[in-house]
């Protein structure tokens, strides 16, 4: 099996939808003979031809347009936003425009166009680069929300994203890109949207997250067993549809849990965990849910983001207060 | 500096073929039309006439929701879409429900749409139109797409999309126009200059004398037409959509023209913005009175022809409102089923949720 980094896997399941569907097109702002900014788009133009794989002049809402209007000539559209503190540009397009299609035509007509997307701190952009906006995304109906936090997730769940029929938004960790290899299958596979994976199994706590913070989540773990202390560590992959099965299955098992996001505190993904929580586990538990979060302010200027990002010991300190309850 | 924007500006002459009395003026430039096709932009424009005034009255009665009235710019509307093929795309907003019945839109459903129900979104399989877009310019960027999509495909037909003059200021119109020229997209922008935004007038939207110039920052095709002449409105159009699908890409289109009504029914009041004069400086350009004086002089169109469209348009209203009425009732539980493809758990157990209270 082939040792891919995170931007490879997910460069290996374009070609991999280019090559199996040809109403699949590529496209956005240097997408094409640059194979975008991050390179993730690679050697694509080249292999497929720029009546796939093309640049978009430099205009996020008309990205967005261009998308919806492919969509519904027939094509499959996988467009980037190329940092996801762009999608203020393009919101209409995605929240107003493709996430109501299918209901404003009472399901005559669909967007099935994946929007990818880099995101997340740690790798001291400019600002509006790197901000945490899945919860806008998650309070959108008619929209799913993609954040995988391996090389192994991002294949099989951009070919997945690529494949529905709804509108996805495949969100990328800027800081995963290229932060380390996994074990990934040469041939295709897919990985079902709304399926969270437990990334290490324990009894005592368990530890709900995605993206950069499965890896943070994952360190805290390890400390925490040194003091005895079992985590369980849960990717969510899909924050939109949440997978609400894994989740309860593993805090009736714990009877403790934390969850933990890169975003802010306000009305994120871990406040909707925590009411769901509540709403079907309440019985199982032996104490609050707890959230480990960035604060409520603008995310900061690069030299900040140190202080700012949540890290492992913070996850640490959350874990030990659940279980010391 | 100043002379170079006179210099663009001056080139966009206001394109006319038949006079306010109803003389052709510009015999050149006539299309080719029937005296069949004549009739037919005749009859379509007077049911539409009627059609409007019904609207307007069902809407007083409480029997219609949202209605934008479009008595004014029915050779706007109608020129427009004469000149398009079944099998081209229409990407409307929400005041061109006219286009859209004429493109194989079932009346009943356009009411039902205004009443808010969600039959009137569903758009018959082979009529190739979207909703009424609400979003001012939303439509824009999405038939810069589909005439990308009809391009790529190697098809010989255009997606057409409509505004008004207050569209033309969204960050959208430029980022369609600018998409649709890049790619060369089969894609026709009519932007139908009814002079107010609601209420604002258009000398106070921009700078630019024409709304038509907007095209040459684009590089695409731009004209304006005399929006009450049916004739030159067609003929505008099928020269563009002639140039999309030979490849030359798209044009901008710009119709002047004039609404009579509100902007909508939904507590407009004109005389808040606009001056009883100009109201009626522009009925002497009504596009019907003009087309009937012209069809009268070749002996294509009489009283009766006018009453018979009449009546059949009041009988299919009628019809239509019937058949609207008998619409089923809404449910949550029909609602939900729109949302995605494959229900998510959140509204899986909602369905339930609702199945369970609809059916108490």
């Amino acid at each position: 099996m082939a040792q891919m980094t995170m931007i490879q896997a997910i460069t290996d399941a374009m070609r991999n939808e280019l090559k199996s569907n040809e109403q699949v097109l590529v496209f956005g702002e240097d997408v094409g003979q640059n194979g975008g900014v991050f390179r993730a788009t690679e050697g694509l133009q080249k292999e497929f031809g720029e009546d796939r794989v093309f640049d978009t002049p430099l205009a996020e809402s008309g990205i967005g347009g261009l998308a919806i209007g492919l969509g519904l000539t027939g094509f499959r559209p996988v467009m980037e936003i190329q940092f996801f503190g762009f999608v203020f540009e393009v919101f209409d397009s995605v929240a107003a425009q493709m996430g109501r299609m299918r209901y404003r035509s009472g399901g005559v007509y669909t967007s099935p166009v994946t929007i990818r997307s880099p995101f997340g701190g740690g790798v001291k952009t400019p600002e509006l680069h790197a901000d945490s906006l899945e919860g806008l995304m998650y309070q959108t109906p008619g929209i799913k929300v993609v954040i995988p936090s391996t090389p192994y997730d991002a294949k099989g769940l951009l070919i997945s994203a690529i494949r529905d029929n709804d509108p996805v938004v495949y969100l990328e960790h800027m800081k995963l890109y290229r932060s380390f290899r996994g074990e990934v299958p040469e041939e295709e596979y897919t990985i079902e949207l709304g399926k969270a994976d437990v990334k290490r199994e324990g009894k005592d706590v368990s530890i709900i997250t995605y993206g950069a913070m499965v890896h943070a989540s994952l360190k805290a773990a390890e400390e925490l067993e040194k003091e005895g202390i079992s985590a369980e560590v849960i990717d969510l992959r899909t924050i939109s549809p949440l997978d609400i099965e894994t989740i309860m299955a593993s805090v009736e098992k714990t009877g403790r849990a934390i969850v933990v996001q890169e975003a802010q505190k306000q009305a994120g993904i871990g406040a909707f965990v925590v009411a769901e929580i509540n709403d079907r586990a309440i019985l199982h538990l032996e104490a609050p849910v707890l959230r480990v979060t960035a604060p409520d302010t603008v995310f900061p200027y690069a030299s900040a983001e140190d202080v700012w990002i949540p890290d492992h010991r913070d996850i640490v300190d959350k874990a030990k207060k659940v279980y010391n309850f | 500096m100043t002379k170079t924007i006179d210099a663009v500006q001056d080139q966009f002459e206001t394109f006319q073929i038949l006079s306010e009395d109803g003389e052709v003026v510009n015999e050149s430039a006539m299309p080719n039309l029937s005296d069949e096709d004549l009739q037919e932009l005749m009859r379509r424009m007077v049911y539409t006439r009627i059609w409007d005034q019904r609207a307007i009255s069902l809407n007083r009665q409480g029997r219609l929701g949202f209605y934008a009235p479009v008595a004014g710019q029915e050779a706007s509307m109608l020129g427009t879409h004469y000149a398009l093929d079944k099998e081209d795309w229409i990407l409307p907003g929400y005041r061109d429900i006219p286009q859209m019945v004429f493109h194989g839109f079932p009346l009943t459903q356009a009411f039902l749409w205004s009443r808010g129900h969600f039959q009137g979104g569903q758009i018959p399989e082979g009529v190739n139109v979207l909703m009424p877009q609400i979003i001012i310019g939303a439509q824009i960027i999405q038939a810069a797409g589909v005439g990308f999509g009809l391009k790529k495909q190697g098809k010989k037909n255009v997606c057409i999309t409509y505004t008004g003059d207050g569209g033309a200021s969204q960050g959208d119109f430029y980022e369609g126009l600018n998409f649709a020229g890049a790619y060369r997209a089969n894609t026709i922008f009519v932007v139908q200059n009814n002079r107010f935004a609601i209420s604002v007038p258009v000398e106070k939207q921009s700078a630019a004398k024409t709304i038509a110039q907007k095209a040459v920052a684009a590089g695409i095709e731009g004209i304006q037409v005399d929006g009450m002449d049916v004739l030159a409105v067609y003929a505008a159009t099928q020269q563009a959509r002639e140039r999309a699908i030979s490849g030359e890409g798209p044009t901008l289109i710009e119709t002047l023209t004039y609404r009579y009504g509100p902007h909508t029914m939904a507590g407009d009041d004109p005389t808040r913005y606009r001056t009883k004069d100009l109201d009626n400086e522009w009925e002497k350009k009504d596009p019907l009175v003009r087309f009937r004086k012209f069809l009268e002089k070749k002996n294509l169109w009489s009283e009766e022809q006018e009453n018979k469209v009449v009546e059949e348009a009041k009988e299919d209203i009628k019809a239509a409102i019937k058949k609207a009425d008998g619409a089923p009732k809404q449910k949550v539980t029909d609602l939900i089923g729109f949302m995605f493809e494959d229900l998510p758990f959140n509204l899986r157990e909602q369905l339930e949720e609702y199945t369970a209270k609809e059916s108490k």
